[in-house]
């Protein structure tokens, strides 16, 4: 829908508005009520459809009207990711008018909570949200996510939504004001180092706050000093001490930050619940903490299943026994297990996130085995060298059980088990924007919600809906990481080192063939050289999805193949399928990995990976690599933070867009891995054959596979 | 005397118009939409949410109110199957109950289609209540209800056809 030039100066005659609702006979009569008001309406039934549209042009529209309840998508997660990412202001519709319904649309951001049957008088007056947001955005605004849709062309986060940015804000008569401010504005990514150089604030338009790592670790710190109820703005201004930060912009963080914590407990609820239900899983996997359980794996894998957590375990192993806030260790294998577990019977309770987690589970479970992957990533490169050990001894029983190994359906994630470096790595890298590690954690912690598809992905590979689906519980997962993370910043490779390292370790300790999941390797941080192992990660672990994220690992070797080393054909076949799922989910999660991340999917090479897997240890470098890819493939999307360091919110846009992206790919493609290819690969892959999608992935012949 | 305002002068005016002509008769009333108050025909089982509706058809869409029900019939109809089924599977799926209901009554609602409505969030009463007998009666009501509806308004707009589409032609936006 075009706008008119004309329209849109009478605004707010011509005012675009994208109405969401699967109700068909709400839905009409929305769209005849809108244009009753002379706005200019599109409409979709379907979450997933608004927010492809949402992100295939920022200034497409001005507001967004949402259902709250929605099949595909709670339209409270709609909410969320429509203002993280586009910051566009978005009007809950429900037939529900209960407080505590209304007061969760006030708190996930809604500017405004209408009730069904909506009648025409209230719609008139909707323009003024939209008013008021660019009022707001026009002064002070921080954005945890630089690179919000609006302005700045030079946006900080160059990697990121360059094309986002690019579209310019939806506020068009701002927009030159705010260029010339954001060219003006030096700030990039530290704020207080450019303090001195925006312009005086009480005078001009404040520049937009870039949230860098230190400052949002000041922030952090600052409210975790004051207590998270007892966190005021006011404050946490003091107490941070920055010279032109303003109360509004802590408030404005700050809420972004609760939203973010609120997600993550969320997540993290989930797997807890999630390792519960797989039986005795370790809950310690969701702590990640010292991993030294490969046992967990084990156990895990035996069942076939693979309860998400305890492929994930390795993964925490791997990390280091320290787990010393890497990502992982947060993650907790639980999460990836989560995923994991899913697979194996559309189960859907694990869907949410387990299945993304334990996507990558060994064998069964693949999905998280991504995030977990990431994580572990995060864990010391030094420990995965110990977890290494640790790991291949662990992972062989978990892996040989995993469904990756032997395409079983079920966990599509299956990589990851073996790797949870590998997979985690990746959903690690894309969510730590900077946080490195936590990345994964980051999407682990999504919510289980996105799991829901993801969780049902895996069982059916076949299905590509499913991957549409896990797909969406990717990124979720994707979203809510950004809490794990830690600030710490880049993503680090050494993490992903570690992961990887921590996958090479049990994959080459085995004999047998690690199938490690097709574990995503995440493109964890961009070449770390310590991971040079062959830690071929492939994504593809993901059983049939084969999604190898080319990670960019200067000249790692190749993926981790997690998929199941030696994994026959028919197992690839399998794993392909369920890899599908998991890259699917991976691919959410990545989104903001390192740009190198590259997720490549190709079922086929995941089986020769594993095998290559086994025999190469170049497992970290294909980590990295994966999560780089990630990052690159996410970039387009999303706003990915180059650094890590960016605020969480960022994680989770760029997962979001990441996700979205992974979601467009898969959807349109059922496993459109050559979509992601093209979006996903173009970014650098240095190394990685794959990039593009092509299933080549030079990947690190597994031989003896895992 | 005041005792009528003219809101309820008008409507006085109105059903009185209705009644003298009997079903038969379309009136246009340009103060409160199209068509009168659903003549007889489904008074009582629609409120005003329905005349909005009816508000909103115009030369450009001519036939968006039998759209719109059309639609909310064949919505409706699928939702109402779900439940059925869900109550034989699972019938102490009270929270699938619930959610299904809630839907339902999203659209219920929209359409304006009042008792109906209130059935619905009996329903949904029991289901919070974890009443399965209570659920299955209520069910049985919306059933009927939905039933009704549907007849009266087919009713209703053959009526509307039979009037002509001159009343209809002249019936101005508000």
């Amino acid at each position: 829908m075009e706008k008119e030039g004309g329209s849109r100066d009478q605004f707010p005659i011509g005012m675009r508005i994208l109405a969401v609702d699967d109700d068909p006979t709400c839905l009409k009569l929305l769209e005849a009520l809108l244009l009753r008001c002379q706005y200019h309406v599109t409409t979709t039934n379907q979450a997933i459809t608004a927010l492809k549209l949402l992100r295939e042009n920022k200034d497409k529209f001005d507001l967004v009207i949402s259902d709250v309840h929605m099949p595909d998508m709670d339209g409270f997660k709609l909410l969320e990711l429509v203002g993280l990412e586009m910051d566009l202001p978005v009007i809950m519709l429900s037939a529900n008018g209960e407080t505590k319904a209304v007061m969760k649309g006030i708190t996930h951001g809604a500017c405004d909570y209408l009730l069904k049957p909506v009648r025409i008088e209230e719609l008139r007056n909707i323009w003024q949200h939209v008013v008021r947001r660019r009022k707001f955005d026009s002064r002070d605004r921080s954005y945890l996510d630089t690179d919000e849709d609006y302005e700045k062309p030079q946006s900080i986060n160059s990697e990121r939504g360059q094309g986002q940015n690019a579209s310019g804000s939806s506020d068009r008569s701002m927009k030159p004001n705010r260029k010339r401010k954001d060219q003006n504005e030096e700030e990039e990514y530290d704020y207080e180092e450019n303090a001195q150089e925006n312009e005086d604030p009480s005078t001009q338009k404040k520049p937009r706050v870039v949230w860098s790592v230190e400052l949002h670790r000041k922030f952090v710190a600052a409210v975790n000093q004051l207590g998270i109820d007892k966190a005021v703005p006011k404050r946490i201004l003091d107490l941070m001490n920055v010279e032109k930060l303003t109360r509004e912009n802590v408030a404005s963080h700050l809420q972004k930050y609760r939203l973010y914590l609120r997600r993550l407990s969320a997540v993290a609820n989930q797997q807890a619940s999630m390792l519960a239900a797989f039986g005795g899983r370790d809950p310690s996997y969701l702590q990640i903490g010292a991993l030294d359980g490969f046992g967990n794996l084990h156990s895990p894998a035996t069942s076939g299943h693979l309860p998400a957590l305890t492929s994930f375990q390795p993964s925490g192993v791997l990390s280091r026994p320290n787990s010393v806030g890497l990502g992982l260790q947060g993650l907790s294998p639980s999460r990836i297990v989560q995923v994991g577990n899913i697979r194996n019977s559309n189960n859907n309770p694990i869907n949410n996130f387990s299945d993304f987690q334990s996507m990558n589970l060994p064998g069964s479970q693949h999905g998280n085995f991504l995030q977990g992957m990431s994580t572990s990533l995060e864990l010391n490169q030094l420990q995965r060298h110990k977890r290494m050990q640790e790991a291949n001894s662990g992972l062989p029983v978990g892996f040989s059980n995993n469904g990756l190994v032997s395409g079983s359906r079920d966990s599509s994630f299956v990589n990851v088990t073996n790797n949870p470096l590998l997979s985690q790595a990746h959903p690690q890298q894309t969510q730590s924007k900077g946080l490195g590690s936590h990345s994964t954690m980051r999407t682990l912690s999504m919510t289980t919600e996105p799991f829901q598809g993801s969780g049902e992905v895996s069982s059916s590979l076949a299905d590509s809906d499913k991957c549409n689906e896990s797909w969406q519980g990717a990124v979720q997962l994707t979203g809510f990481a950004d809490e794990n993370i830690p600030s710490n910043g880049s993503f680090n490779h050494e993490n992903l080192a570690n992961i990887e390292a921590n996958l090479l370790a049990i994959s080459q300790t085995e004999s047998n063939p690690l199938k490690i999941p097709s574990c995503n390797l995440v493109g964890a941080a961009p070449h770390d050289p310590i991971l040079g192992r062959d830690i071929q990660s492939e994504v593809s672990f993901l059983g049939g999805n084969t999604m190898r994220m080319p990670v960019a690992i200067e000249g790692a070797s190749r993926f981790l193949n997690f998929s199941t080393a030696g994994t026959s054909k028919q197992k690839m076949e399998e794993l392909k399928q369920d890899f599908k799922h998991e890259i699917n989910y991976v691919f959410s999660s990545f989104p903001s990995s390192s740009n190198r991340t590259n997720i490549i999917i190709d079922p086929f090479t995941s089986t020769q990976r594993l095998n290559d897997f086994n025999s190469s240890r170049n497992m970290d470098m294909r980590m990295v690599a994966q999560t780089s890819i990630n990052a690159q493939i996410v970039a387009p999307h999303c706003k990915i933070d180059k650094s890590c360091t960016d605020s969480q919110p960022k994680y989770k846009d760029e997962y979001l867009s990441s996700n979205s992206k992974l979601q467009d790919g898969f959807s349109s493609n059922s496993f459109s891995f050559g979509n992601i290819g093209n979006s996903v690969i173009k970014q650098e892959m240095d190394d990685i054959a794959f990039m593009d999608g092509d299933m080549g992935c030079d990947f690190y012949p597994l031989g003896a596979c895992i | 005397m005041g005792k009528y305002s003219s809101w309820d002068f008008k409507k006085r005016d109105h059903d009185a118009k209705v009644n003298m002509n009997g079903d038969a008769s379309v009136q246009v009333d340009k103060r409160r939409g199209r068509i009168c108050e659903h003549a007889d025909i489904c008074k009582g089982y629609l409120d005003d949410q329905f005349n909005q509706i009816e508000e909103l058809q115009d030369e450009v869409s001519p036939n968006f109110v039998e759209e719109v029900v059309a639609l909310f019939f064949k919505d409706s109809s699928r939702l109402l199957a779900n439940i059925e089924r869900v109550l034989e599977k699972y019938p102490r799926d009270f929270s699938r109950l619930d959610s299904l209901m809630y839907q339902l009554i999203g659209s219920v609602s929209s359409i304006g289609a009042l008792r109906m409505k209130n059935e619905c969030t009996s329903f949904r009463d029991h289901c919070s209540d974890g009443n399965l007998e209570g659920c299955k009666r209520s069910f049985q009501k919306v059933k009927r209800e939905y039933t009704t509806l549907k007849q009266k308004l087919e009713k209703y707009f053959q009526w509307l056809r039979q009037a002509g589409p001159v009343e209809q032609a002249t019936n101005s936006r508000k």
